[in-house]
């Protein structure tokens, strides 16, 4: 008994060991990433994982596939998330390889703590209002949300859905009382999936993914807000020039007509 | 016979300790003793942490720019209706699995614990399929009363009381199968029919456990974030409960974060003080 | 024996998995009738049944001229509703209630207002001397006042009939004759019948107007002390019932007995009222009296009765004081012992057994 249990307690400390974190901020950023990834493909195979904004689930899990494909013994792995929580996740010293937000801020927030440099805006997205399939309140435009009969989720406010949301009712000139502030752009759109909510204010791209699990009604162009998604390699990352192959992916046209073809438009 | 151990060494002040303490007490083991310092770390070393990141020149500031006050106030009230409820509902089903006997019970037992260990997340999934908006009770009360319990302080309620009863039906039910039910015998003697019986001996005798369970309960129902951001949603004053209220600060304003932590263990350490070793022995009166 | 319409009358059968208890027997109304038997022979579960706790097999039970349990007619009252008061052998006071609220708890539970029923317990605490324990918690008490206070408890709830399990041998020696004498004045006063089990004889002697002798399950003996132990049934019987028992005067090392006669007993200082017990094994029948014995206790006595028994003889014996004695067949037939014989009892002063109150038991 006693022998056994030492062993718990050695793989216990072994274990802790292996999965502390890897990543340090890199010093003073700013160099520009060396000879970029088309030239000597099988130099390194290894794994990175990718942090993105949970309305690029779709896209994303395409492209790592895809990616996978073109480069046989790397493997992307990928963790989805509202922006401003993977944000805070990479500078507390998450072990994250690329990193793809929702929204400039939350890019900066990253690069200011020295975790990532010269970022690229590789797609932009435009709010939409996701309704259930029999559209309960029977929401035809963007002022049936400030109804106070309606039932609306929303983002919270901090999160780049919600910066969205909160911007195309300042141009409309109106006051939404949401029910619910959700963690992300996903848990808003689930809510309207099950019927729980009349409304959710989401992107373009959600409602494309959702498919007949919910009606989009259309927000007007001149009221609508969008935001752009800014992508970069993490600075400490043990597989730099994988990272920046991936990154360079979603910049290619192959990676830009996989979004472009769930609804996001060009930067 | 067997052969005497070599004696070891024993101090005057070990011997003095010793001998007026009773046989029992004697220095821990080696093999006890290191893995209960690792535990002992384990469970007070982030809590220092929390102590030394605390911004305790800014904590007003910190608090009131995060809704603190509205999510503690709400926390509050909530995690107690939970555990009024639970003690309510709770403590009868647990004399039930307890004291009676019936086919399926073991069944009962295991579909009333489920709460303990199925993921908050789920749990809130499941209480949306039956009383959110469109689930097979819920859709009763909207079209028959227009009532609907999602982002209701009563789903806040409803979330907590799920998860945090089973606590106190298990910690009741292990009381009364182990209380000595001579009393009872006693008080039927003494002409006092079953609810009598009940009321007067059963439960002022498992009073510790009652305090206990409804200690666990409690605590656990202010804890709780995945199964009521889920079915109740988070909205501040209505239904953003402390837990959620630090994980979104902690995204925003790790600072306030923190205040808002630092509130929630205050509040933990004043409950557990004024409720004391009296009420969290367990087990019961006599 | 007349059945008379009130009292307890039992004729039943309780089967509790392999074990079966059978009896048949009457409690009159004032009447303590003492069951006597070892452990296993189904005393508890004799209470049990009585008191409504256990439902028997077969036959019934009757109460006061009404029936508590028919096993038959399929009838059968809850413990709450029989008039029964029960003292239990751990007393199972209420330990979150204080001593005036156990005691008014029999009161309250069947329907009074709470000044009524603490205006009760007051009468019976003051009654059983126990009024300023009123206020104390059961884990404060000693031995004799708990078993005071559960016999409080069971009076207030004005039983019909009384139920004893083994009430003395929670307390040790000393407290126990003074507790006894205590509880035999409260039994004499109390009117209904009461049903006191116990596995000492001398507690059974002592209290018991009548006795019971339970083995297996059955009951092997009953009649009044004196009878059974003159005639005992079987083995078990002689030797837990055939004792003598003395009350008497004591005064150092020599005690006068009530009866006339008296001994001479080991000195440890004792005075005032004691009971002597001595074993009839203990007693030595010569034909002529002994001299140049180290035996304090000789006196002359004619033989009344012989009993056989397994592997000895009892003799019923006349004298000041009377007793009897066991001695062997051969015994018997060397002396030529008849009845109305003419001997010598003797008995050494350290075989005499002294019960004192206040003082541990040295023997």
């Amino acid at each position: 008994m006693r022998r056994s249990g030492l062993i718990m307690v050695a793989l216990a400390a072994a274990a802790m060991a292996g999965c502390s974190s890897t990543t340090s901020p890199a010093p003073a950023g700013g160099s520009s990433p060396s000879s970029p990834a088309a030239s000597s493909p099988a130099s390194a195979t290894g794994t990175i994982t990718v942090f993105a904004a949970s309305s690029l689930k779709e896209t994303f899990t395409k492209l790592g596939s895809q990616f996978e494909a073109a480069h046989p013994g790397d493997t992307v792995k990928f963790s989805f998330g509202a922006s401003s929580t993977l944000a805070t996740q990479i500078t507390s010293g998450a072990p994250a390889d690329v990193f793809a937000s929702a929204a400039p801020k939350n890019m900066d927030t990253v690069v200011t703590a020295g975790d990532a440099s010269s970022p690229q805006d590789f797609a932009k997205n435009t709010a939409e209002i996701a309704v259930p399939p029999s559209n309960p309140a029977n929401v035809t435009s963007v002022n049936d949300l400030a109804k106070s009969s309606v039932k609306t989720a929303l983002c919270q406010p901090k999160v780049p859905c919600g910066v969205v949301a909160a911007a195309v009712f300042k141009n409309a000139g109106i006051t939404v009382k949401p029910v619910t502030l959700q963690p992300d752009v996903k848990s808003v759109l689930s809510q309207v999936e099950l019927g729980n909510v009349d409304a959710g204010v989401v992107y373009v791209t959600d409602v494309m993914a959702a498919g007949s699990k919910v009606k989009g009604v259309m927000i007007p162009a001149n009221v609508n807000a969008s935001t752009t998604y800014p992508i970069a390699a993490i600075s400490g990352s043990k597989e730099m020039s994988i990272a920046q192959a991936f990154v360079a992916y979603v910049l290619s046209p192959a990676g830009q007509s996989v979004l472009s073809a769930a609804g996001f438009e060009k930067p | 016979m067997s052969p005497v151990a070599a004696p070891s060494r024993l101090s005057s002040a070990e011997r003095a300790r010793r001998a007026s303490r009773g046989g029992a007490s004697r220095s821990v083991p080696a093999p006890l003793l290191v893995p209960a310092l690792i535990a002992v770390a384990f469970l007070v070393l982030p809590l220092v942490g929390l102590l030394i990141r605390a911004p305790w020149g800014r904590l007003g500031a910190a608090l009131s720019g995060a809704d603190a006050t509205q999510a503690l106030t709400l926390s509050l009230w909530t995690a107690t209706v939970a555990t009024a409820i639970s003690l309510v509902i709770g403590v009868p089903l647990a004399w039930v699995l307890a004291r009676s006997r019936f086919p399926g019970q073991r069944l009962l037992r295991a579909l009333v614990t489920l709460p303990l260990v199925l993921p908050p997340v789920v749990g809130g999934v499941a209480l949306l399929l039956a009383f959110g908006r469109t689930g097979f009770v819920g859709r009763l009360l909207d079209s028959w009363f227009g009532l609907t319990i999602p982002f209701t302080p009563i789903a806040v309620v409803m979330a907590e009381t799920f998860v945090a009863m089973p606590f106190l039906i298990i910690t009741v039910e292990g009381a009364l199968r182990s209380a000595d039910q001579g009393f009872e015998e006693a008080a039927a003697t003494l002409g006092a029919k079953r609810m009598t019986v009940f009321r007067r001996v059963t439960v002022p005798m498992i009073a510790p456990s009652l305090g206990a369970g409804g200690v666990l309960c409690w605590a656990r129902a202010l804890g709780e974030f995945g199964a009521t951001i889920t079915f109740a949603g988070s909205f501040p004053g209505q239904t953003e409960t402390m837990p959620i209220a630090v994980y979104y600060a902690l995204e925003n304003d790790p600072d306030a974060a923190i205040a808002l932590s630092l509130v929630l263990l205050l509040v933990s350490i004043v409950v557990l003080v004024s409720l004391r070793d009296h009420w969290l022995r367990g087990g019961t009166v006599a | 024996m007349t059945h008379t319409g009130s009292g307890l009358i039992v004729d039943a059968e309780v089967r509790r998995g392999s074990f079966t208890l059978a009896v048949s027997l009457t409690a009159a109304p004032g009447q303590v009738l003492g069951v006597l038997g070892p452990n296993g022979a189904g005393k508890s579960t004799l209470l049990s049944a009585v008191a409504g706790l256990t439902p028997v097999s077969a036959g019934r039970i009757t109460l006061g001229g009404q029936v508590m349990d028919d096993a038959d007619a399929g009838t059968f009252v809850e413990a709450a509703g029989r008039p029964v008061g029960f003292v239990f052998q751990n007393y199972r006071l209420f330990p979150h209630l204080t001593v005036a609220e156990n005691v008014a708890f029999s009161p309250r539970a069947r329907g009074q207002g709470r000044r009524e029923a603490r205006a009760a317990a007051h009468h019976w605490l003051a009654r059983l001397k126990l009024a300023d324990l009123a206020d104390r918690k059961p884990a404060e008490l000693s031995g004799g006042q708990a078993q005071r206070v559960a016999l409080a408890r069971a009076l207030a709830g004005q039983p019909a009939l009384l139920l004893l399990d083994e009430p003395l041998s929670a307390l040790d020696a000393g407290t126990r004759l003074d507790v006894q004498a205590e509880l035999k004045r409260h039994l004499a006063d109390f009117t209904g019948p009461c049903l006191l089990v116990t596995h000492d004889p001398i507690e059974a002697l002592v209290l018991a107007d009548q006795l019971i002798v339970m083995e297996g399950g059955r009951i092997v003996q009953e009649g009044t002390p004196a009878q059974i132990a003159r005639q005992p049934a079987t083995d078990y019987v002689a030797k837990l019932v055939g004792l003598n028992l003395y009350p008497g005067r004591a005064d150092g090392s020599q005690v006068m007995l009530s009866k006339g006669g008296s001994f001479i007993v080991a000195d440890h200082g004792q005075h005032g009222d004691v009971l002597v017990a001595v074993r009839p094994s203990a007693i030595v029948v010569s034909t002529e009296r002994p001299q140049h014995a180290s035996a304090r206790n000789t006196w002359p006595a004619k033989i009344t009765g012989l009993t056989l028994l397994a592997d000895r003889v009892r003799l019923d014996l006349d004298g000041q004081p009377s007793a009897l004695a066991d001695v062997t067949p051969a015994a018997v037939a060397e002396l030529s012992l008849d009845p109305g014989s003419q001997v010598w009892l003797t008995v050494k002063a350290t075989d005499l057994e002294i019960y004192t109150p206040g003082e541990k038991q040295a023997s």
